[in-house]
């Protein structure tokens, strides 16, 4: 039987590595890969508790951050094609136009 | 002696974190993409092992098979290369990484802490129409406002990565 903290700790480390990955990275594909990394822990937490707590709420929530992410990264690479038709390029320094 | 459900969890918790840092490591963004398929596929082994089959099942065939083949396509699309070696300052090589390293190791740390008293979950799998009976009757408006709300991204999806047509 696997405590559940192990899980949460797991999905705290995901989480902190998609963190470092959002600030580190310079292609915005990377970054938004990242944001996805990160939903994908916190989908763990809400599956342990759900487990722990023995209610379903968590999975049914996991059901909807599935189909947000689905619905945000269409339309978030999208606007990264649009970035790259505009701009020509995929590194976020050079997208800098609202910067003093 | 370990049993086989920690052999399995350590696995699959080994294979997740190695895909995670290969996706920071890695220079190219279709070597992270893959990475990420993989976290995906090892995550979705961690919710069998939890006995959440739907939401396991749920993972692969959306998450990994969907919106990552969608990553996929559009790193093709746009033929994105390899991150070129800027001059990034020391400041940010040998200060921040190690600071990043600690603040992993601190969140977890706490994050144990703060849990370690919860124990562990009887065993057993949750039935699929369990869930759907939740979802359709507990959460069937936000069920219709997802349905809407994917309608939405795919308009917007398409509208914005319409090639203007010049006449």
């Amino acid at each position: 039987m696997v405590p559940t903290s192990y899980f949460l700790v797991l999905s705290a480390v995901l989480f902190g590595l998609g963190v470092i990955a959002f600030i580190f990275k310079r292609n915005i594909l990377t970054i938004f890969m990242s944001i996805e990394l990160m939903l994908n822990a916190v989908n763990l937490a809400f599956v342990s508790f759900s487990r722990l707590l023995g209610q379903l709420q968590g999975q049914v929530f996991v059901f909807f951050v599935i189909v947000v992410a689905a619905a945000e990264a269409a339309v978030g690479l999208a606007i990264i094609i649009l970035i790259h038709r505009n701009r020509g390029t995929l590194n976020v320094e050079n997208v800098d136009s609202l910067k003093d | 002696m370990i049993t086989a459900q920690m052999a399995i969890f350590l696995i699959l918790a080994a294979v997740t974190v190695a895909g995670a840092l290969s996706l920071i490591l890695q220079r190219h963004p279709i070597h992270s993409a893959l990475s990420l398929i993989v976290v995906m596929v090892a995550l979705a082994g961690l919710y069998l092992l939890q006995g959440a089959e739907f939401v396991a099942a749920v993972q692969i065939i959306v998450y990994a098979g969907a919106i990552m083949v969608l990553f996929i396509f559009v790193i093709m699309l746009l033929n994105a290369g390899e991150e070129e070696r800027t001059n990034v300052s020391r400041l940010a090589r040998f200060v921040g990484v190690p600071l990043a390293v600690a603040f992993l190791a601190e969140v977890a740390y706490w994050v144990g802490r703060a849990t370690s008293q919860l124990g562990s979950a009887p065993q057993e799998t949750v039935s699929t129409r369990d869930l759907s009976t939740l979802l359709f009757r507990e959460f069937v408006f936000p069920f219709e406002l997802t349905s809407f709300l994917i309608l939405i991204a795919l308009l917007g999806a398409l509208v914005l990565a319409r090639r203007e047509e010049s006449d």
